[in-house]
């Protein structure tokens, strides 16, 4: 879907040029990466503190510390710099478990279902057919709703419909390898089933399973700043960008910049997550098209 | 064809059974016991205890699960703490504003997107093209909540054209439904810009434009009709998507509909209203997943739906 029919010679003359645009996505992401990690080690920030002086106050302007607040304050003087900061480790924090947690129980259970077919297979995809009946954000609601607000829920509710892509994807790779001679060789050797599995199936699921990562990330990033905007999953000392966008929608006619700016940060990131995510699924998916839904 | 409907059917049963016993685990996982979560914060303990004996809640699992069952094949789901009324009722009644919030958005994303998919297609790898698809992986990647956010800065605050929130008039109308349709927009163009760039490659083309036809002509006239196929498919499968979409568009712009109704259950721990609205949810999102899968073979011939092979 994402590969478009160009002629040879025009693909060359921008050969060069694309390779640099290529590389945008690598450096955004580094750089939200580093954010995440060593921000919050620069810039204080108290999520409980409110310093009523300095409510509302516009990008640039003077806190009455004596710093400045380069993206302004929101309704209770806290600095929406620092909010971004923090909200960046939530995001890639609770982005990079759900996708660690779900692609790996996806890939075991899509793997062995591929590969065993029978009733194991049949079971897996009549569950996943239940689940899908869902919208994901609904489901995810609903569990996050229903136990006590941490992390650790937010990242199960996530991966609830998360690992559903996963298991795909490497059920079909599962289906295809098992058919090869060299899992024919290994069976007539008589090489245990769970070796056969480990050695010559799973290596193959790799490729599509990191193009597929990226684009569960991005999609993982999104669906917990929907819940934080709903006000559901993280608890209120936590910091995320949907709470921040939240939070700045009753001052949106006097302060717009507490709930635009933190949509910028998490468009910026999911963009580049996509272009990304589209160059390896190009590379490495296997013809699986990539795509966020 | 009827044994195919039958068969669909039978498999859209066992669904909603799968989703009924989801909920039911769910909602049994949760912490706290489900007789106080209905009666709400403000319950005595002699409440809870009347209600637990009359719920059948002192019973084992495996006899609650057979009564809940019982009740939910009559959409029974309880009466809603919050509301003081059969919970189904009250998701019945906010069902009508989110089917109209969702035709909405469906109309201007087939409308859109599928105009958007035609420039695109039409002309595979020109400028064009890459215009379109770029927007498409923009309008994707943004979240919706953000954007409905954005466009009540722009267009009720700043510029005064439209109401911010509440429903009623046409103009309420308007900037939840363009939200909400936003990515799925994206979604049609880009199916559409690859299924025409697909078709375009097909031999009746050839034929069609060496009879003389404008490119126009082709486009609508020839391409169009095959490329329409998936896109159809897709508006049902999109559904799920879409109706999720929903959920979350409603409560930026105090919808009336089952997005709020969910989301202010779920925040007061109105338990009954959950369910009941997450069970209906799940019926429509399966109701239009199979008529998908049947109007996709019925309207290409060289598809036919397993066991019906031609």
């Amino acid at each position: 879907m994402t590969a478009s029919a160009v002629p040879l010679t025009a693909v060359r003359r921008r050969g060069t040029a694309m390779r640099w645009l290529g590389r945008i996505p690598y450096v955004v992401l580094a750089v939200y990466g580093a954010v995440a990690i060593v921000g919050p080690l620069v810039i204080d920030y108290n999520p409980v503190l409110t310093i009523l002086d300095d409510r509302l106050l516009a990008p640039g302007s003077r806190v009455s510390s004596g710093g400045t607040a380069w993206l302004g304050t929101d309704g209770l003087g806290r600095d929406v710099l620092a909010q971004l900061v923090y909200g960046a480790r939530t995001s890639v924090l609770i982005g990079v478990s759900t996708v660690l947690v779900s692609s790996v129980v996806g890939t075991a259970i899509g793997t062995v279902a591929g590969y065993f077919r029978g009733w194991l297979d049949t079971v897996l995809s009549r569950g996943i057919d239940i689940l899908l009946a869902f919208p994901a954000i609904l489901l995810a609601i609903v569990i996050a709703g229903s136990f006590q607000r941490s992390v650790l829920v937010v990242v199960i509710a996530l991966s609830a419909t998360a690992w559903i892509s996963f298991a795909r994807v490497t059920r079909s790779t599962a289906l295809s390898v098992r058919e090869r001679a060299w899992v024919d060789a290994a069976r007539v050797l008589g090489v245990p089933r769970r070796s056969i599995l480990v050695r010559h199936i799973l290596p193959f699921t790799i490729g599509p399973v990191v193009a597929l990562a990226t684009l569960e990330f991005a999609l993982v990033v999104l669906a917990e700043a929907g819940l934080s905007f709903l006000g559901i999953g993280l608890p209120n000392s936590a910091v995320s960008w949907g709470q921040t966008i939240a939070n700045g929608k009753q001052y949106l006619a006097t302060a717009w910049w507490i709930s635009a700016l933190p949509g910028f940060a998490l468009s910026l990131l999911i963009i580049n997550i996509g272009i990304l995510g589209d160059q390896l699924t190009a590379r490495y998916g296997r013809g699986q098209t990539g795509r966020l839904r | 064809m009827i044994r195919v409907i039958v068969k669909r059917l039978l498999v859209g049963v066992f669904v909603m059974w799968g989703a009924a016993s989801l909920i039911f685990v769910i909602v049994r996982v949760a912490p706290g016991d489900p007789a106080s979560l209905l009666l709400g914060p403000d319950a005595e303990p002699e409440q809870v205890r009347e209600l637990t004996a009359r719920l059948g809640l002192d019973q084992p699992l495996v006899v609650q699960y057979v009564h809940y069952l019982g009740d939910v094949v009559r959409l029974r789901f309880g009466d809603s703490y919050l509301f003081n009324r059969p919970a189904m009722a009250e998701v019945f009644e906010r069902l009508p504003a989110t089917a109209e919030l969702m035709l909405a958005s469906t109309t201007i994303a087939v409308v859109i997107g599928l105009g958007l998919g035609l420039l695109a297609g039409g002309r595979p790898g020109g400028a064009l093209d890459r215009v379109v698809s770029a927007c498409t992986i923009a309008l994707q990647s943004f979240p919706t909540f953000w954007i409905g956010i954005m466009f009540i800065l722009i267009f009720a605050l700043s510029l005064r054209l439209l109401p911010s929130a509440g429903a009623g008039t046409p103009q309420h109308l308007i900037l939840p439904a363009v939200t909400l349709a936003l990515p799925f927009t994206a979604t049609v163009a880009r199916l559409t810009r690859s299924s025409v760039a697909e078709t375009m490659r097909e031999p009746y083309i050839q034929t069609a434009r060496s009879k003389g036809l404008t490119e126009r002509q082709v486009l609508l006239g020839h391409s169009l009709r095959n490329s329409l196929i998936p896109v159809v498919t897709i508006v049902g499968l999109h559904m799920g998507g879409l109706m999720g979409g929903a959920v979350v568009v409603e409560n930026v712009f105090a919808w009336p509909g089952v997005g709020t109704l969910v989301v202010d259950a779920v925040a007061n721990r109105d338990y009954t209203v959950v369910q009941a609205a997450t069970f209906l949810v799940a019926g429509i999102v399966m109701a239009f997943n199979l008529v998908a899968d049947l109007a996709y073979s019925q309207l290409d011939p060289r598809i036919r739906v397993d066991g019906d092979a031609a």
